[in-house]
């Protein structure tokens, strides 16, 4: 189903036979991400060379060294030891993957980061941008060759909290009409934001099913939690 | 099952692994598992995740709510990650790199060893007989200003060769060697990327660039200065620019002659291992970058010694090259 719509969802079978998706990022969030990688770069460079030129002949050389590892290595490091996030990128919510959904490691950050010097080129990131244009995955020339994309970091972790986002308890209600699969679901998630949403805009929503109701053709908020409850099961 | 029973018989194992994972995170240190303690990610984790694929497919075919499913599904890509995560090892990997894996990579790719060397020896030493015979001929390629700081540079009254008068300490020239020549040699090998074109013109003009200095200082006499400074590093400075070529020369062919792969495939495979050479290329490139600021510069050493070390140089590289790694069967 989701092949057939023009997303930026990406499905990747796992070995244990299932379906994850990744959302990857468009050419918009990863300039702004690099943006940011740059502004951290350029302080960076300025702190280092506030106190290396203290030092002088012997901080101008170290000056280059930095500026060499951090011009060429400063993403690396980061998408290696940061669950493929630079500083910039993690402002954004962005990862680096392999396009499998594993981990990124050595080699595939340091293809895509050396490469980088192609993507820039003719100038500002012309080829990385026609190149991400011209795929469903949104890769530049260095993602390509490193078999790498760009997500969506999904936080399962701190994104989820349980309490406000369950179907509150109501008394079992079975619904008098046939209600199919994708009626269900709906009623169900409708049920589940009752604790996001206003009480006076729960019973607006309640009211559009007004005409299904087959005793007084009036829905309401309470009558509806209690058919969630029963679909779920809730005791 | 209905979904509430689903939830609730199951959802101390989600919150569990939940916590784990924030846990993990929030060391957010390398060695993935440290906070999930030895127990858990050897024997537990493996089957608590297998479990969680499987209530995710059960809640999908259920159609459970969505929000259950986003739920477990944001769960199994983070467990995803932690449980994929490669371990490296880092010390034996690079150890064996450098005993055989390099060389042998280099081996594997001579054709393009062969290529680099030939346009980039070939243009350096055409240049340099080229300014012998036609002096003027040097104006083409080089600017003039640079030419006359080469000039002063090389100059047999300076007390440090090849530099400025002004320039720095050794380490300080340490620091620009790296900066200047492995970024010209990480660029020369991604270049490579544009079917090749760009490696040939970086292996070009670096060839015509050397090729004329070194004619033009030997052309005015200052050889005797000149050619004892650059023998110690030649080899690694001078293999390093053929290999980042070379290198480059395998990314651009994979696009224009994939073979029986698509040409993103034959791309993919290729990079993965011209990479793989491009990591001792750049050590190479720091050594030259070391000997070239600590030994090449001294000018109290005599022109005999710094020769018979440049040759060293060039013997031991080269059967690096050729024996190293040779015992062990192909990885």
């Amino acid at each position: 189903m989701k092949n057939h719509l023009l997303d930026s969802v990406n499905t990747v079978q796992t070995p244990e036979g299932i379906d994850i998706y990744l959302r990857v990022a468009g050419v918009w969030p990863r300039s702004i991400a690099w943006i940011i990688d740059l502004l951290i770069r350029g302080f960076i460079y300025i702190v280092l060379a506030f106190f290396l030129t203290k030092l002088g002949d012997f901080g101008t050389g170290l000056m280059l060294i930095g500026l060499f590892f951090i011009e060429w290595f400063y993403p690396v490091f980061f998408e290696v030891h940061n669950k493929g996030m630079t500083p910039g990128k993690k402002y954004l919510k962005l990862q680096v993957l392999n396009s499998d959904g594993t981990p990124i490691g050595w080699s595939p950050s340091l293809l895509r980061n050396i490469l980088r010097t192609v993507d820039f080129l003719p100038f500002f990131y012309g080829f990385g941008f026609i190149s991400m244009l011209m795929n469903d995955k949104f890769q530049r020339l260095g993602d390509l060759a490193a078999d790498t994309i760009v997500v969506y970091y999904q936080d399962s972790v701190t994104g989820y909290s349980d309490k406000n986002k369950s179907v509150p308890e109501r008394p079992h209600i079975n619904a008098d009409f046939n209600l199919n699969l994708k009626e269900q679901q709906s009623i169900i998630r409708y049920a589940e934001r009752a604790g996001e949403l206003s009480e006076a805009r729960m019973q607006e929503l309640a009211e559009i099913l007004n005409p299904l109701d087959t005793t007084d053709h009036k829905m309401t908020k309470e009558k509806l939690l209690g058919i969630a409850n029963g679909l779920t099961g809730q005791k | 099952m209905k979904q509430a029973a689903f939830e609730k018989k199951y959802s101390a194992l989600w919150s569990y692994l939940e916590e784990s994972l924030l846990s993990e995170s929030q060391t957010s240190s390398s060695t993935n598992n440290e906070m999930l303690d030895k127990d858990f990610s050897a024997h537990k984790f493996p089957e608590y995740y297998r479990l969680l694929c499987h209530h995710l497919s059960l809640a999908r075919s259920r159609h459970y709510s969505p929000l259950l499913v986003d739920r477990l599904e944001k769960l199994v890509i983070q467990s995803h990650q932690v449980f994929y995560k490669r371990k490296s090892h880092m010390l034996s990997s690079v150890l064996i790199y450098f005993t055989s894996g390099f060389a042998k990579a280099v081996r594997n790719e001579w054709r393009w060893v062969a290529l680099s060397s030939v346009i980039f020896f070939g243009t350096l030493s055409a240049m340099i007989i080229t300014v012998q015979l036609y002096p003027d001929m040097v104006y083409t390629v080089i600017p003039a200003e640079q030419l006359a700081q080469m000039e002063s540079m090389y100059d047999p009254s300076q007390d440090k060769i090849g530099r400025d008068r002004n320039a720095g300490t050794d380490f300080q020239m340490f620091g620009f060697y790296i900066f200047n020549n492995t970024g010209i040699g990480l660029k020369t090998f991604a270049s490579g990327l544009l079917l090749g074109i760009g490696t040939i013109i970086t292996l070009l003009f670096n060839g015509l660039n050397i090729g004329g200095v070194a004619g033009y200082l030997t052309y005015i006499g200052y050889g005797a200065t000149f050619w004892p400074f650059v023998s110690g590093h030649s080899a690694l400075e001078l293999s390093a620019i053929v290999l980042s070529g070379a290198a480059g020369f395998k990314l651009g062919f994979s696009i224009i002659n994939p073979g029986r792969k698509s040409r993103i495939l034959s791309l993919r495979d290729n990079a993965k291992q011209a990479v793989y050479m491009m990591y001792g290329v750049a050590c190479m490139f720091i050594m030259a970058a070391f000997i070239e600021a600590y030994w090449s510069s001294m000018t109290d050493v005599p022109s005999v010694i710094k020769y018979s070390v440049g040759i060293i140089n060039w013997v031991l590289l080269i059967s690096y090259f050729v024996f190293a790694g040779r015992r062990y069967a192909a990885r």
